[in-house]
């Protein structure tokens, strides 16, 4: 791999979103608003529950979570996305640009741009609801980097389908996390769940970072070993979403897809 | 009518530099290249080479498998069979080392319209790979006369200049193959000009060999050194436009290119 044609594609998007305030609200303004939500929606339950409990960690904490893994996800995915709107696949691909600079400059471009939205729900948590994220201590780091490669994978992921499937598949790829969400048990343990939901979950590594926040946050611990599954099966998403997109390049190759992609509407 | 003949793929016309390059390999190479999509045969089975310095004609009817030969030297389609290589790289085998040697500019392929020339300009600099890219973004905006449109957004300019855009950023890499599909369709005729005159000095100074498609017989005649015409992706003739009508009968390029497209030559009468 090479730097240059990997920071080309960092360029770019730097370039577009420096461009158009209409690309940079995104990336904070729907967290900020979610975070105001379910602040105030964990404050009106706190009241309710009369010092009982506190509702702050394990929802608005689950809610930082959840939204820093859509961010990455979406981030990955808008970025290709930006290649389909300006039918730039012809411009693009015909160059001495591999598949894996590609992507690599996708994630980095995700990596950025989650970032900033994730500083921007902490901030606001913190400041504004009182939640202290580094009450989950050192498992913090092992939970947002499993969220972060599933998040990745389900951005790869999500990007092949859409170059399969044409341009009008990106309204199919948008709603993917509200659907594993229910899955996954941000706001519940997974034994609320029916067995064949179970079951599920167990493939999705989400389940096992939720799972965890809401032990620790019980005042259990849980030791590393208990995100090893979680964090197996994330880096294993990571190699299968990679190889998925590798296909379907292939096969917009091998059909013309990917010619045609610039050239005409395949949707 | 003559069948093009093997030997003719080393055509150089007068004036040309495709000899500066002798012992080099041919900006192009292409053999039995085919493509194939279920029953339909799209490109069957063509041979053609483009020598540095030379520019050569695709000619042929709609759906006559231009544009998907073009794909496939790109890179963005991969033929069903065949060999092609780019200054004698194989493009299956180093598909990034081949196409660092080419480029291309087309009609249909508009750069990104939410970017402005610069910008454009840039980021393709970095895909490519160019060392000091800020002087050479410097000499392409001055050579293209694009200096006062570098902060306009592409999306915004005009077919011309849009055009203009495009070169520039085809030339970017000092391609030594470059592909150019229907480069003048939109410009007007004194723009044209002055664009054939810069590509064809381009082939001449840089030792680019290029690969033209154009419906503008006149274009054809003026700018390329040889003509390869294809119908049911095939090459039924090959050689210079401006004695190929003679040689056939015809008038003109047009009438000649009017008469095979209209019936085109039979497989036996004309082997390849």
């Amino acid at each position: 791999m090479k730097l240059r044609p990997i920071a080309g594609i960092l360029l770019r998007q730097f370039y577009l979103i420096r461009g158009s305030p209409v690309r940079a609200l995104p990336m904070f303004a729907w967290v900020a608003i979610d975070i105001v939500v379910w602040g105030f929606i964990t404050r009106y339950l706190n009241t309710m529950s009369a010092g009982r409990f506190n509702y702050v960690p394990s929802l608005l904490g689950a809610v930082l979570l959840w939204d820093f893994f859509t961010r990455i996800m979406q981030g990955v995915s808008t970025a290709f996305l930006e290649d389909v709107w300006s039918r730039n696949f012809l411009n693009l691909f015909a160059t001495p640009l591999t598949t894996p600079e590609y992507i690599t400059g996708l994630v980095i471009t995700s990596i950025g741009t989650s970032a900033i939205g994730l500083a921007v729900m902490l901030v606001l948590a913190t400041a504004v609801f009182g939640l202290s994220f580094f009450s989950l201590g050192a498992m913090l780091l092992p939970f947002l980097l499993v969220l972060f490669c599933f998040g990745i994978a389900l951005g790869i992921l999500a990007s092949a389908l859409v170059l399969r499937l044409g341009p009008a598949s990106e309204w199919l790829v948008w709603p993917l996390p509200a659907l594993l969400s229910p899955f996954v048990g941000v706001f519940y343990p997974l034994a609320t769940l029916p067995h064949w939901m179970q079951l599920i979950a167990r493939g999705l590594p989400p389940a096992y970072v939720f799972q965890g926040m809401r032990l620790i946050l019980a005042g259990h611990a849980l030791p590393a070993s208990a995100l090893l599954p979680g964090a197996a099966l994330a880096v294993l998403d990571v190699a299968l979403a990679g190889y998925f997109f590798v296909r379907v390049f292939r096969y917009a190759l091998r059909t013309g897809l990917l010619a045609r992609y610039s050239a005409e509407s395949v949707s | 009518m003559h069948a093009r003949t093997a030997d003719t793929t080393s055509a150089q016309a007068p004036g040309t530099t495709a000899g500066r390059a002798a012992g080099a390999h041919p900006a192009l190479s292409v053999a039995q290249l085919r493509k194939t999509y279920a029953a339909l045969v799209a490109v069957e089975g063509i041979s053609f080479e483009v020598a540095r310095g030379e520019v050569v004609g695709l000619l042929g009817p709609n759906g006559a498998g231009k544009t998907t030969t073009i794909n496939m030297i790109l890179g963005v389609l991969s033929p069903s069979a065949g060999d092609i290589r780019i200054a004698g790289i194989d493009l299956a085998q180093q598909r990034s080392r081949a196409l660092a040697q080419a480029n291309f500019a087309a009609v249909y392929a508009a750069l990104p319209g939410n970017l402005t020339v610069e910008q454009n300009l840039r980021f393709f600099a970095l895909i490519y790979g160019i060392p000091r890219l800020t002087v050479r973004i410097e000499t392409l905006l001055h050579q293209f006369d694009l200096q006062h449109l570098r902060n306009t957004k592409c999306g915004v300019l005009s077919s011309g200049e849009q055009t203009r855009v495009a070169l520039a950023k085809a030339v970017l890499n000092r391609p030594q193959l470059l592909l150019l599909d229907e480069p003048t369709a939109s410009l007007d005729p004194s723009a044209a000009q002055t664009i054939r005159e810069r590509i064809r000095r381009l082939a001449a100074d840089d030792d680019c060999g290029i690969l033209w498609t154009s419906h503008n017989m006149y274009e054809v005649e003026a700018v390329c050194d040889r003509v390869l015409f294809l119908s049911h992706g095939r090459i039924l003739l090959e050689g210079d436009p401006r004695r190929l009508p003679a040689e056939h009968g015809a008038g003109t390029l047009e009438a000649l290119f009017i008469r095979l497209a209209r019936e085109p030559l039979s497989a036996a009468e004309h082997p390849q």
